[in-house]
């Protein structure tokens, strides 16, 4: 595999010992939530939330729906800023930056968070162009250059060998796995330090499914990973850690293993065990 | 369930009550069994004795139902939280009323063996034991079938008072051994049939953590109270 960047990606490679697991757990956060609240005009859709996204970590939210985690996770890249009407109050900081902060360059912290939503959107272009897209946006590349940030890219998203040899073919040719792939291919091509994904894989059939949370699993050596889904088995096999919403509160954040084998609340406790009225 | 709700998918609540009915009447079957085993010894009852020891097989044919009953409902719910807990807390739980019933036919076994002499002063000893062990037994069962995480740990705590009984009768015996060696055939008997019952009370002791952990979610950390000290006994003849 080619990086762009070898040096940084060697130092981000952790073995996956049993060593270097403890420091994992106890690893920085990424991303800091705290006392957030966010609005749809009146409507208080997040209620002081404090949640920590820690380092090359893969973070779970789960809930029903219009529990606040997909709101959430638009937060944390400001998507709402193109709606009126729609505000976020407390802190969100990462590397000490409050991201909510009115004053943050919009451009430069979308590059710096990548987006993965529920159905794939590649760009109506070639599989290339989806890829350089938005790489030409933020850097200034030789065609060389970008001929290998494309292969990385498209690598690191597990779909180079697939399509190596119709990177001119238009992306719409390709199947829904392979396309949720490129666009997860298109969120690293940047890359971003942080990774959201919104229910990634609700539109793919099985197969796929395992194909992009092997990936996920892959990322979260360099990337810092938040992922919604309705797929509680899903949130089990990925996540390293699992925060449960439920009408706008944060309700319990724990690992995974703790989360789905004894919960803490009684309100998660039912929600996974499909209890919930 | 300790979750009051009930399951939105009403065939998964009815399998749950179903593996929890397994259980219940498994723990049943196994504690009759103890029943006649006891009484097999205690009453001299050779028609108890038969029966305990046809009961094993049924029971066998139980365990291996909850057992694929089990793998069943992991395959096809994949359960979480409570409800994995309760699940494979029935998978360990069978597993140890398994072991409660081969115990209690061999037990009934020895009994016949014994029919043939006296019992002395130690059925006194036995008769105590045999009837803790029935009490645990029984009270854990309970516990399995109400969820009740307060009867396991009364039963955990008072498993220790059955070891007791079982140190002081193993001193017994072997006394009673040296007195006179023709008392070794019996008395060889009555200590395994005493060690049976003993490791009865440690299988319900594990029920009693299983059913401990599948309700709070906390296994039980605390070191178990053991108090089986004849590993370490030795009772030497008077004068030496």
């Amino acid at each position: 595999m080619t990086s762009p960047n070898d040096t940084d990606a060697a130092t981000h490679i952790q073995a996956p010992t049993l060593e270097t697991r403890p420091a994992q757990e106890a690893s920085a956060a990424k991303i800091a939530i705290r006392n957030l609240d966010f609005f749809y005009g009146d409507n208080r859709a997040l209620k002081a939330i404090n949640l920590d996204f820690p380092e090359r970590q893969v973070t779970g939210m789960i809930g029903p729906s219009g529990c606040g985690k997909s709101t959430l996770l638009r937060c944390l890249n400001r998507m709402y800023d193109l709606y009126p009407g729609q505000r976020a109050t407390g802190e969100a900081m990462m590397d000490g930056v409050n991201i909510i902060d009115p004053s943050v360059d919009l451009n430069a912290l979308r590059s710096r968070i990548g987006m993965v939503f529920q159905k794939p959107t590649p760009f109506p272009m070639t599989i290339y162009d989806n890829i350089a897209f938005g790489v030409k946006l933020h850097e200034k590349l030789s065609k060389a250059q970008m001929d290998e940030r494309v292969e990385w890219s498209l690598s690191r998203a597990a779909l180079w060998e697939e399509v190596k040899d119709r990177l001119a073919t238009p992306a719409g040719g390709l199947s829904g796995g392979q396309q949720q792939r490129l666009c997860i291919a298109r969120s690293i091509a940047v890359r971003p330090e942080v990774i959201l994904f919104d229910e990634p894989t609700s539109a793919l059939d099985p197969i796929s499914t395992l194909k992009v949370e092997e990936l996920i699993d892959e990322l979260k050596q360099d990337f810092t990973i938040a992922i919604v889904t309705h797929n509680m088995q899903q949130a089990a096999r990925c996540a390293d850690r699992v925060a449960f919403f439920y009408l706008g509160e944060m309700v319990e954040v724990g690992t995974a293993a703790q989360m789905f084998t004894a919960p803490r609340e009684l309100r998660t406790q039912q929600y996974i065990t499909g209890r919930f009225s | 369930m300790p979750e009051s709700a009930e399951h939105i998918v009403k065939s998964y609540e009815q399998e749950l009550k179903r593996l929890r009915g397994l259980i219940v009447e498994m723990g049943g079957m196994v504690e009759s069994q103890v029943a006649l085993a006891c009484a097999a010894i205690l009453n001299r009852d050779r028609a108890a004795a038969a029966q305990a020891m046809e009961a094993d097989p049924k029971v066998d044919a139980r365990e291996h139902e909850i057992e694929q009953y089990v793998i069943r409902m992991l395959a096809l719910r994949q359960p979480m939280a409570g409800d994995l807990r309760h699940i494979v807390a029935a998978l360990k739980s069978t597993g140890d009323l398994e072991r409660i019933g081969d115990y209690a036919a061999n037990v009934a076994k020895r009994s016949l063996a014994l029919q043939e002499f006296s019992l002395r002063s130690a059925a006194s000893g036995l008769a105590h034991m045999a009837a803790l062990v029935q009490e645990n037994l029984k009270r854990v069962i309970d516990a399995v079938g109400a969820d009740d995480p307060e009867k396991a740990m009364h039963v955990w705590r008072s498993d220790e008072a059955i070891d007791e009984i079982y140190n002081a009768l193993f001193r017994e015996l072997i006394t009673y051994m040296m007195e006179d060696p023709r008392n070794i055939t019996p008395c060889t008997h009555l200590l395994f049939i005493a060690k049976n019952l003993e490791r009865i009370g440690d299988h319900a002791t594990n029920i009693a953590e299983t059913v401990y952990y599948a309700v709070t979610g906390t296994p039980l950390t605390e070191a178990r109270p053991k108090g089986d000290l004849s590993p370490f006994v030795v009772v030497r003849p008077a004068g030496e």
